[in-house]
């Protein structure tokens, strides 16, 4: 269901863009922090598409994995899954810079 | 020839731009809203229950419920004297902007404070759909285990209160509160926390108080 509801919003956006052209490929920027399922949504893609603009077009995923900076010593490094505390200096003051991207970035039409 | 069209559009701005105007609509009522999230079993309708019994006589209250195929939570808030509404989300994992937007009118709004939205129960996804609220809440509980913000930093990055439930658990499961408030922090340094026990009542009082100030400010402003 989720990723149905978000399909249909990458196509909603993908043709308002694309005009009468047709949709060769639909470019997505996906965080590890975000949660979507790849294969799923190619999936419900192949479905949804049929008879638009997009029908036989591919969706291109490119993950940016999930990256903290730490607040006190800058070090910038990839958390796992049990913790999220500097490898560096300890510290557990950290922020998230990267992973949160959920976006269409653009798409190919000829 | 193929050619490139650059887009940088957030796949949820649709949605987004539906919360807005859920926004709106609260903001000309004078209604203030929270968006209640959690795990099954967390405790969501027991803290919507108490959290309706701390204010009473206080705020004028209004419960949409989110859930999956039944009205039971809905029911339960009739029973305790709320005008309730339910949103049955048809196998949905999450409330999303459209159906806020469905259930709103149903609520009397002008004769409301504040109204409380009980999410899907599901720690994955809710906090990434946006529905209008003014607060995104998260109720975490004991038995859950203190390792759930760094298996689910979405839900944990989403929200500006984090209640923590069952707290008179804690003598008898294992919960490193330490651990867990550094993962909360370590997503989310300005979540404001209030540790609570739907079943003894402890900790309502002041998260009562909180949400009563944060209703009046929001009506001054």
């Amino acid at each position: 269901m989720h990723e149905l509801s978000v399909t249909q919003s990458v196509l909603d956006i993908a043709l308002a863009n694309a005009g009468a052209r047709k949709i060769k490929q639909v470019n997505l920027v996906i965080g590890q922090f975000s949660s979507i399922v790849d294969d799923s949504v190619q999936f419900y893609w192949d479905m949804i598409t049929k008879g638009t603009p997009a029908q036989g077009s591919l969706l291109h995923f490119e993950r940016i994995a999930g990256e903290m900076t730490c607040r006190r010593c800058g070090h910038v490094f990839h958390p796992t899954d049990e913790t999220f505390e500097c490898p560096s200096c300890s510290s557990p003051l950290v922020k998230i810079s990267k992973g949160e991207e959920f976006q269409v970035e653009s798409i190919d039409v000829e | 020839m193929t050619t490139r069209i650059p887009v940088v559009e957030n796949i949820l701005s649709a949605n987004d731009r539906i919360a807005d105007r859920n926004r709106v609509l609260l903001d000309e009522k004078g209604v203030y809203s929270i968006n209640i999230m959690a795990s099954p079993g967390a405790g969501k309708t027991s803290f919507i229950l108490k959290t309706l019994e701390a204010l009473k006589g206080r705020l004028k209250l209004g419960v949409i419920e989110g859930d999956l195929a039944t009205s039971i939570d809905a029911e339960k808030a009739m029973a305790a004297g709320l005008p309730a509404v339910q949103i049955n989300t048809g196998g949905g994992c999450h409330l999303d902007a459209v159906m806020l937007a469905d259930a709103l009118p149903a609520l009397p709004l002008s004769d409301l404070d504040l109204v409380l939205v009980e999410n899907v129960g599901n720690l994955v996804c809710p906090a990434n759909f946006q529905i209008g609220t003014h607060l995104n809440v998260l109720i975490a509980s004991i038995p859950e285990g203190d390792d759930k913000p760094y298996k689910y930093p979405g839900m944990y990055r989403g929200v500006q209160v984090l209640i923590i439930n069952k707290t008179d658990l804690m003598p008898y499961v294992t919960f490193n509160m330490n651990y867990f408030i550094k993962g909360v922090e370590a997503l989310n340094p300005d979540v404001t926390i209030f540790p609570v026990s739907c079943k003894s009542g402890e900790g309502m009082d002041a998260w009562a108080y909180w949400i009563t100030e944060k209703v009046r400010a929001g009506k001054q402003g």
